[in-house]
């Protein structure tokens, strides 16, 4: 049971380990008694190495016959600005939906952004008698997510298909919540006011091995901050698949 | 460790950022930042040694630790830890509602199987209150999915509510999470406790470690009553100066989260200090924890005192360990306030920090008049409100929505004379000013909530209220629009149709 997995070798460019919150987690039932493995296991996971500015590479060493994870996301981004806040993402009176019955999860997608204001967002994120977006890149400001802890919002996101946000910095618990539930992958940009500078409907490219983030229709570039040891969390599906993908847990 | 030196890195680079904001209230506050560049230098100057070195394999030179930093310390049975460290803490209680329990019990079910219980049974706390009075079907059946679990694993402490048409035919049903918690004793000095809701930080007002986490994290801590969380640093307030008779701990966290902006305290603790926050009542103290969140704070620390330990007497008789931060403890900044100076203020829309006096903004005319939530609808935030209508004598001029946050508090606003009124209960001198008559409690229309919930904003008005947050459509209508205030300014306001400083009724 304690197989650990090769460390990720990540970059220590500021906040993107700052930002990581729940890298691994495991469980065991009898908490107390593997107390030991569960803190070699820990500390295997969570060492960060020293080194600057190294590539992230994606762990292949997988147990399962799942598709390696994704290292390219491309399509229509969707522009949006500062402090976009959970109620705009999802309005609170769509969480009567609970989002471990699929029906009800798909139903919270095709809310996803209803709470933008129509006067400052005239593209509307799903089409009237849609349920999913065509827009499968979020491109935001500062603190997105901010508001709620409730994981409804980058439930909401995923379940709408959106794939990655690119923001400019976010609120922790939006932040915790896409890793724990993998819903959707949550990258920062190392440099300010990039949401000016695109505009909904615009092709864009997330490159995850070269953190680089590309406006085709504007052709521009940007910089990312790397994922991280976020990244294989997400890829695996959140924080109980990457454990039990991993071999943490059973 | 590595980690620990970019958190403080960060914090530098956040703490420059706030360098150059404006604050909104220069003229009438006296906000003094202390030594905040020296601080950034010092903290540069420690991050680069920490690179090389871990402290903790080095014996490196001992400091104190802040009352956040000590009390995850406890919960993760180490001696020592830092900022930006990742720790697996022990939850001494686990908090959830009908928005996400349900959600919370199917990850639960998934991850740990069918038949599988919850770490302690005692340590749960399951308390119907988001959406309850209200014909949804969806709403309504996640209370009966709550119920449904807390009979399958026999929970303890479970709330319940079944008879819908009326709240007090249901001895067991509280209302708003967060005052229940509090009022029914779950909230104590120094212990952890993790709830599925972001005003869980309300707690902290109790001395303890107390935020809001999503479904899949508490899925997990029901199953092994621990959670893997991130040491926050913490930014220190210190507050002094006697109160104003015009000013309450509403205008205080509004103050203070106009000063650094909503994302100021992200990833942060907040700490409250000084003799304003020593002269504070319970409720006053959660108050100001309350909105920790609204300033994208992790959790926010008032230290236990008297007043503490007197409003727990009778609530609790499980031992708790009060913690406090040493005195060479290191913050990542500080902030005094002179309160004295201080002068009543309202968040305008859409933003929790888009500070503004209330006097300036007197020429906005309002629809409405919300005081509610577990920020603004405890007992002692109607006792403000009614000071206020009694000090006036008039009659309001537009819809006064009273929503006590619990039973408890309903109770009281029937019962609890009002000082200087002659033996008259809040009840008596709401209905004289012509609100509502107070509601069932619950979070009501603080956060909108299902069409037919009671006093919901359904069309575009504008609306005074005490509870939290403001951003577009939060209390229903997206072309709503919400001025955020104490108690005290919301009744004046409701009594003048328009915003106003609560100055023109109190003396």
């Amino acid at each position: 049971m304690a197989t650990t997995q090769a460390p990720v070798p990540v970059s220590t460019i500021r906040a993107s380990s700052q930002r990581l919150q729940c890298p691994i987690k495991t469980h065991s039932l009898h908490f107390a008694t593997n107390s030991s493995n569960f803190d070699k296991l820990v500390k295997a996971s969570l060492s960060l190495k020293q080194s600057r500015k190294k590539t992230l590479t994606i762990p292949h060493a997988t147990p399962s016959s799942s598709p390696s994870p994704p290292t390219t996301f491309h399509g229509q981004c969707y522009v949006l600005g500062d402090n976009i806040d959970t109620d705009q993402i999802i309005p609170a009176e769509h969480l009567t939906l609970v989002p471990s019955k699929p029906d009800e999860y798909k139903k919270l997608g095709s809310f996803a952004f209803s709470g933008l204001p129509s006067s400052l967002y005239p593209i509307p994120f799903i089409e009237p008698g849609t349920d999913s977006t065509q827009y499968l890149i979020i491109i935001a400001g500062a603190n997105f997510g901010c508001g709620s802890s409730l994981e409804h919002a980058p439930v909401a996101l995923g379940a709408a298909g959106v794939q990655a946000v690119v923001a400019e910095s976010y609120a922790r618990t939006f932040f915790r919540n896409s890793l724990a539930t993998g819903a959707v992958y949550p990258l920062e940009l190392e440099q300010e006011g990039v949401n000016k500078q695109c505009t909904t409907g615009d092709i864009v490219t997330v490159d995850l091995e070269r953190n680089v983030f590309i406006n085709h229709t504007k052709g521009k570039e940007f910089v990312l901050k790397p994922i991280g040891d976020a990244g294989p969390v997400i890829a695996a599906g959140g924080m109980f698949a990457y454990a039990r993908k991993t071999g943490m847990i059973p | 460790m590595a980690s620990s030196a970019i958190s403080h890195h960060s914090a530098i680079f956040s703490a420059n950022k706030e360098v150059g904001v404006k604050s909104s209230l220069n003229s009438s506050s006296n906000i003094y930042k202390c030594r905040k560049s020296v601080l950034c230098k010092n903290l540069t100057v420690m991050a680069a040694a920490q690179l090389s070195r871990a402290p903790s394999t080095t014996g490196s030179v001992k400091h104190g630790m802040t009352m956040t930093e000590k009390i995850l310390a406890k919960a993760s049975d180490r001696a020592k830890l830092e900022p930006g460290e990742n720790i697996w803490v022990n939850v001494d209680v686990l908090m959830t509602h009908d928005v996400c329990g349900p959600g919370t019990f199917g990850i639960f079910k998934r991850e740990f199987g069918e038949n599988a219980k919850v770490w302690d049974r005692e340590k749960v706390v399951i308390i119907p209150e988001h959406y309850i009075f209200t014909k949804d079907e969806r709403a309504n059946r996640n209370v009966d999915i709550l119920r449904e679990f807390c009979i399958e694993q026999n929970i303890k402490y479970f709330y319940d509510i079944k008879d819908l048409s009326n709240f007090r035919a249901n001895p067991d049903y509280k209302g708003v999470c967060h005052i229940a918690l509090a009022q029914e004793g779950h909230c104590r000095p120094g212990e952890v406790l993790l709830g599925t809701d972001s005003h869980t930080c309300n707690a902290g007002a109790f001395g303890q470690f107390a935020t809001g986490i999503g479904n899949t994290d508490a899925g997990f801590v029901l199953g092994t009553g621990k959670a893997l969380l991130k040491v926050p640093p913490t930014l220190r307030f210190e507050l002094d100066g006697e109160m104003p008779p015009y000013l309450l701990a509403k205008d205080l966290i509004l103050h203070i989260i106009g000063e650094i902006t909503v994302s100021g305290a992200t990833y942060k603790s907040m700490e409250f200090v000084g003799s304003t926050v020593d002269s504070l009542n319970m409720e006053e103290r959660m108050t100001l924890c309350n909105m920790v969140i609204e300033a994208g704070g992790k959790n926010g620390v008032v230290p236990p005192d008297e007043t503490t330990f007197k409003y727990l007497e009778d609530k609790t008789t499980v031992k708790y360990e009060p913690l406090y931060s040493d005195a060479n403890a290191r913050f990542v900044a500080d902030y005094k306030f002179d309160v004295s100076k201080l002068e009543p203020v309202v968040a305008k829309p859409h933003s929790p920090d888009n500070c503004a006096l209330a006097r300036e903004c007197k020429d906005v005319k309002i629809d409405r008049v919300y005081i509610g939530s577990c920020t603004g609808g405890k007992t002692e935030d109607f006792m403000a409100a009614a000071r206020v209508f009694l000090a006036s004598g008039k009659k309001v001029k537009v819809p006064t929505f009273l929503v006590p946050a619990t039973q408890k508090v309903w109770m009281d606003i029937y019962s609890l004379p009002v000082p200087g009124s002659g033996g008259k209960t809040c009840s008596q001198i709401f209905e004289e000013a012509g609100c509502d008559t107070p509601a069932s409690p619950n979070c009501g229309a603080c956060l909108g909530g299902p069409r037919d919930t009671y006093a919901r904003m359904n069309e575009p008005m504008v609306c005074v209220s005490t509870t939290n947050r403001n951003f577009p459509g939060r209390m229903g209508h997206k072309e709503g629009q919400i001025y955020l205030a104490s108690p005290y300014t919301a009744a004046a306001s409701a009594l003048a149709g328009f915003v106003t400083d609560p100055r023109e009724f109190l003396g």
